[in-house]
């Protein structure tokens, strides 16, 4: 099966909708599982990660949210469909890196996810727009009580479920949310808040996850301890973390707005104008821009312009979806080129920035094209 | 105290670990455990703290002349320093000793709470239950409650009997 045919296409993920969007750009919760009696992936031989990829995948495939999904093993996929799966969030970097022996079952709504053979036998993950923690963790946890019953898991009543890192040991659970936080960035809050954060015992991270960089203001939070805490009290720490953080990035750009609206303007008014008229633009510049124009819309500043243009964006604009558009290999620099002709072309239906911006949901005269 | 890196400031952070058959004791002040990476839990590295703090040649040595190796899959002390990760879920049970330190400075806990996988739920509440029955059998001893304690000890052997034959009730 062709991995592109099966994805859903960016127009239809930035369409998608869930509460508090306008922040919470994406919920996951991931479990760590392993069989019993088998060395973890990165200990392995590889007849044995074989053996054990074997024996999961059937079990996957039949749960009742996997019919007609797309299951691959990691060393049938181009480096190409890997970068792509990673963009999209549906699978790691690590797991990008393997092949023989690993592999990834993801369902057609791509709302489920399970890396094989990762760090852990199992990483599975359910996935959602916007914020919906508890609803993620009901379906993983279901989707877990489903498979305990065809695989033996490597549990110990004293450590829980066994994993290849302690740091994940216990519950196995990650739950984490992507934000969209350019108000606390520009009013220059984010690094107390980060650090309050983390002594919460949670962890922030960048765009693609451990050890990577805030892109167009974009952080992860998620839970550092896994053992010790219930999977539902993790859920609800979270929970009201994220209802903190949106408090504040809500206020951060209300008190833009109020005190420093010529900043607000620039900061918006400039990325229009680059994006617009740029004709080479690296992704990590454009990834800051786009986010300073989602915020714009946010702010309605783009009268009649939907977010899910400038989410479209974002997921096209990165390399290999750039390079997929173009079927075949680009330098950096022809992609930069491809770039800013793409995003040019886009936004040529968006008007610039207006200053004063109407109430949200009042219509402009002017903006009728 | 002092702190034992820095030998001017009170130590306030005491780390206990046990690598091979040998018990080092680190005690370090805030500065120097923050410098460490011991109260951020994002940024330590398990391998050093596994093995000896500031990674001294004394304990590099204690570690490596006791090395204790995983009888089912082979994977050794020195592996995990490396890698950060273990062998395989037998592991947990041969580096009992030197991950118990870990797991306390890195989790909530050092015991699971939250979900069981279905077909160990019960025997684990049966397990709860007998630990209790136990507690409250050597109470009713020590205050020479005889009658109780003969009742309790019935429940304890149902208890235990459907513990080890789980499909007779």
């Amino acid at each position: 099966m062709d991995i592109h045919e099966f994805l859903v296409p960016p127009a239809d993920t930035a369409r998608r909708r869930g509460p508090h969007d306008r922040i919470v750009m994406s919920s996951r919760v991931r479990l760590a599982r392993n069989l019993k009696d088998s060395a973890f992936p990165g200990w392995a031989k590889k007849p044995e990660r074989v053996r054990v990829f074997d024996l999961i995948r059937p079990a996957v495939e039949s749960l009742p949210d996997m019919k007609d999904a797309f299951a691959e093993t990691m060393d049938s996929l181009s480096s190409l469909d890997k970068q792509i799966l990673v963009e999209r969030h549906l699978i790691s970097r690590e797991h990008a890196a393997k092949s023989a022996g690993s592999g990834l079952v993801l369902n057609r709504e791509e709302t489920l996810c399970v890396m094989i053979n990762e760090e852990d036998h199992l990483r599975m993950q359910a996935l959602r727009p916007g914020l919906q923690l508890r609803q993620a963790w009901t379906a993983i946890d279901q989707a877990d009580s489903l498979l305990e019953k065809r695989l033996n898991y490597a549990f110990s009543p004293d450590l829980g479920y066994l994993t290849a890192c302690p740091t994940n040991l216990g519950t196995g659970i990650r739950v984490s949310a992507m934000l969209h936080l350019p108000g606390l960035v520009l009013h220059e809050q984010i690094n107390p808040i980060i650090q309050s954060v983390n002594k919460l015992g949670l962890a922030v991270r960048g765009l693609y996850g451990e050890g990577t960089e805030a892109l167009g203001n974009v952080f992860q939070v998620s839970n550092q301890m896994t053992l010790g805490e219930a999977e539902t009290a993790i859920v609800e720490r979270l929970e009201k973390v994220l209802a903190q953080i949106i408090e504040h990035e809500e206020n951060a750009r209300a008190t833009l707005l109020e005190k420093k609206p010529k900043m607000v303007y620039n900061h918006i008014g400039r990325a229009y104008g680059i994006l617009a008229n740029a004709h080479s633009i690296s992704s990590k510049e454009t990834m800051n821009l786009l986010s300073l124009m989602r915020l714009g819309v946010d702010m309605s500043l783009f009268p009649g312009v939907d977010r899910a243009l400038v989410d479209e964006l974002f997921i096209l604009t990165q390399p290999a979806h750039l390079q997929r558009q173009h079927s075949g290999k680009l330098s950096p620099e022809e992609r930069d080129l491809l770039r800013a002709d793409m995003v040019r072309e886009r936004l040529k239906q968006v008007s610039r920035p207006v200053i004063n911006p109407a109430p949200p949901g009042t219509e402009l005269d002017k903006q009728s094209n | 105290m002092l702190c034992c890196i820095c030998k001017e400031r009170e130590a306030t952070v005491h780390l206990t670990q046990i690598a091979g058959d040998k018990m080092q004791k680190v005690d370090l002040c805030e500065e120097c455990a923050k410098t460490k990476g011991v109260n951020d839990p994002t940024g330590f590295s398990l391998a050093d703290l596994l093995l000896g703090l500031g990674a001294s040649q004394e304990i590099e040595q204690a570690a490596g002349g006791s090395e204790i190796q995983c009888p089912r899959c082979g994977f050794t002390q020195a592996d995990f320093k490396k890698a950060g990760r273990l062998g395989c879920p037998d592991c947990y049970t041969a580096f009992a000793e030197a991950l118990e330190n870990l797991l306390k400075t890195m989790h909530k806990g050092t015991r699971h709470v939250g979900k069981v996988p279905e077909n160990l739920r019960e025997s684990r509440d049966s397990n709860d239950r007998l630990k209790l029955l136990q507690k409250r059998l050597a109470k009713a001893i020590e205050s020479e409650d005889f009658e109780r304690a003969a009742v309790l000890r019935d429940e304890i052997k149902q208890t235990s009997s459907r513990l080890n034959n789980p499909n007779v009730c």
